[in-house]
């Protein structure tokens, strides 16, 4: 976990906190085994023993770098702050934005950038996180021939500004994310679940919903069954 | 195109109708919706001015899915979500954990992939044109399209012993060696296909009933398809030239000489011409591809636990019916973190109600066939 991206502890599985104490090592890092188990404790006073650097990752696979080409410049130079982070992950184009300006960026990239093709729309859920979701919206420009990818954490109950008004095709997809993850979209204008039945309760690809979990009275009701499994 | 969009009107108000207007339910279980497909038509007589697809009956929650396998296991639940062009959901999946893992698949196994998803693109074709005529009243078609279809499935089935899902690539390459043979099923197939196509042709292009039940229906501009996400055939035939195996070549496509077909009205003829087109296309690919296949190794060193360092990857491939994205998360372990599937059927459904608006009701029925959607892939 040396190589970890900004996001901190994605490792879903251990619901105990990740930072603190970790008196089992939350991943076994090297599955060599030849490491004995470290107790990761960086007030231990085992001053003898000088804490080995961690060995080196031994994946040569590729890893995020900082990006700064003129595309991200012309960017901060218009929005400042609210551009947050700019990267380059297996070559792909990152930008880490406010979420709050994401409306003024998404218009500034399609009438300036030419970024005319929003080819999705989706979230990704980290819950241990303050902010648990990345609004992810891929886009990408026919002038160009290029990709560009715009990433902004947003809060549980955080509302998200539409960008139905910049790309038509955000509709469905701005559905899907409210369906799947209960991201509101503020603007979408008629923000309804798409794939679930409308009455269905909770968001089943958010993190903490199991994949056995389901809103057993809708199906009791509709289905006349106990369970769907 | 700086105007904003007006989405006002969207969709459709059961409560607020016209002196004349009805609300019409075409679907769930209507055959010519290719699936469990629901649209709610608000008509004015015969006119539709309004329209809502509802979606999501074979929603099996395959993102969801993913988070909960391996990254080999997840790899045949995408063959089931656009069931007739398996072949291409499987070597979009590969070729973006391959991205993911920084690894990259041997010169023969990418020439392989390319003939196998070529030839898969054909069937799925073949597929939409029977049904496409077969639902618009030219019920000849159908038959001659299976015909064809049948012998892909043989060199599927050949290949990998399943015709339908077919599973028929790995995470670095292929799991099989080609079959002896194998070079001349597939020329014997693309040599006798030409005719096959003109043979088509002759029941369809200059047909009248068939130019007048689609020559100016369901007309998409450029400009909507783009604001719409749409892509594939349905976008070239409103004259835009892009196609994702030209605009960022993956497996062996940058090896091969082969045009891109548009359509110059973006009408339900020019997405019918554009995919005829692009079968005779995806025959001379195999044709040049099937002369030189080079020898070596069929799988990369990609070892049998797959563990992608931490990051993202989007990929996307030119599947039969558009763009089929991939955008994989990992978080350093064996499963994937998150898998979203941008699907192409999905997204150019969306372009439906644009199409829709002014038609006939009959002419319903030539425009969801003209988009080429699979349900399966609409709701995963």
């Amino acid at each position: 976990m040396a190589n970890d991206p900004s996001e901190k502890g994605p490792a879903p599985e251990p619901p105990g906190g990740k930072a603190e104490g970790a008196a089992v090592p939350p991943k076994p890092a090297g599955e060599g085994a030849a490491a004995p188990p470290k107790p990761a404790a960086p007030a231990a006073p085992a001053a003898a023993a000088p804490p080995k650097p961690p060995p080196p990752p031994k994946e040569t696979g590729p890893k995020p770098v900082p990006l700064d080409n003129e595309l991200v410049q012309r960017l901060k130079a218009r929005f400042g702050d609210a551009i947050r982070e700019a990267t380059l992950d297996r070559k792909q184009a990152i930008v880490l934005i406010a979420a709050a300006q994401l409306r003024e960026i998404s218009r500034y990239c399609r009438d300036e950038e030419k970024f005319d093709l929003l080819t999705d729309l989706t979230a990704v859920d980290w819950p241990k996180r303050e902010k648990r979701f990345d609004i992810i919206l891929n886009l990408y420009s026919f002038n160009k021939n290029e990709r560009l990818r715009l990433k902004a954490h947003a809060a549980e109950n955080e509302a998200v500004p539409s960008v139905v008004n910049v790309w038509p095709t955000a509709d469905w997809l701005e559905r899907e994310c409210y369906d799947m993850f209960g991201v509101v979209f503020e603007g979408h204008p008629d923000l309804k679940r798409i794939l679930l039945p409308d009455e269905w309760q909770g968001h089943p690809l958010r993190k903490d919903y199991d994949i056995l979990t389901q809103d057993t009275a809708w199906v009791r009701e509709n289905l006349g069954i106990e369970s769907g499994q | 195109m700086n105007a904003e969009h007006d989405n006002s009107g969207s969709t459709v108000t059961t409560t607020v109708l016209g002196a004349d207007e009805i609300i019409l339910n075409m679907g769930p279980q209507h055959p010519s919706t290719h699936g469990v497909l629901r649209v709610k038509l608000k008509l004015d007589g015969e006119r539709v001015v309004g329209s809502e697809c509802i979606i999501g009956y074979l929603h099996r929650g395959v993102e969801k899915i993913a988070e909960h396998r391996s990254y080999q296991q997840f790899a045949p639940y995408v063959d089931r979500m656009d069931y007739v062009a398996a072949v291409s959901n499987g070597l979009g999946y590969c070729e973006a954990v391959e991205k993911l893992l920084g690894a990259e698949a041997p010169p023969r196994a990418r020439v392989v992939r390319t003939i196998l998803t070529e030839l898969q693109r054909i069937a799925s074709h073949l597929v939409w044109l029977g049904t496409h005529a077969l639902d618009i009243g030219a019920l000849t078609p159908v038959f001659y399209c299976f015909r064809e279809r049948e012998e892909i499935l043989k060199i599927f089935e050949k290949y990998c012993g399943a015709r339908l899902t077919t599973h028929s690539f790995r995470i670095g390459g292929l799991q099989y060696e080609t079959y002896d043979g194998f070079e001349q099923d597939v020329k014997r197939f693309c040599e006798d296909f030409a005719q096959k196509i003109d043979e088509y042709e002759t029941l369809l292009t200059e047909n009248r009933i068939w130019v007048g039940r689609t020559k100016g229906v369901g007309i998409l501009s450029a400009e909507d398809a783009i604001a719409l996400g749409v892509t594939g055939p349905v976008l070239r035939a409103s004259g835009r030239k892009w196609d994702i195996r030209k605009a960022f070549p993956y497996a062996a496509y940058d090896q091969y000489d082969f045009e891109i077909p548009t359509g110059p009205a973006g009408d339900t003829y020019d997405r019918y011409l554009v995919r005829m087109e692009e079968m005779r296309q995806s025959r001379r690919i195999c044709l040049q591809a099937i002369e030189n296949i080079p020898s070596g190794p069929i799988m990369a060193k990609v070892g049998k636990v797959l563990k992608p360092p931490p990051g993202e990857v989007y990929h996307s491939i030119e599947a039969p019916k558009g763009e089929l994205g991939y955008y994989i998360v990992s978080d350093g372990t064996t499963q994937p973190y998150r898998v979203r599937v941008r699907p192409p059927s999905f997204i150019n459904l969306q372009a439906f109600d644009r199409m829709a608006r002014g038609a006939l009701v009959a002419d319903v029925v030539a425009i969801i066939g003209t988009i080429d959607i699979v349900l399966g892939e609409v709701d995963r």
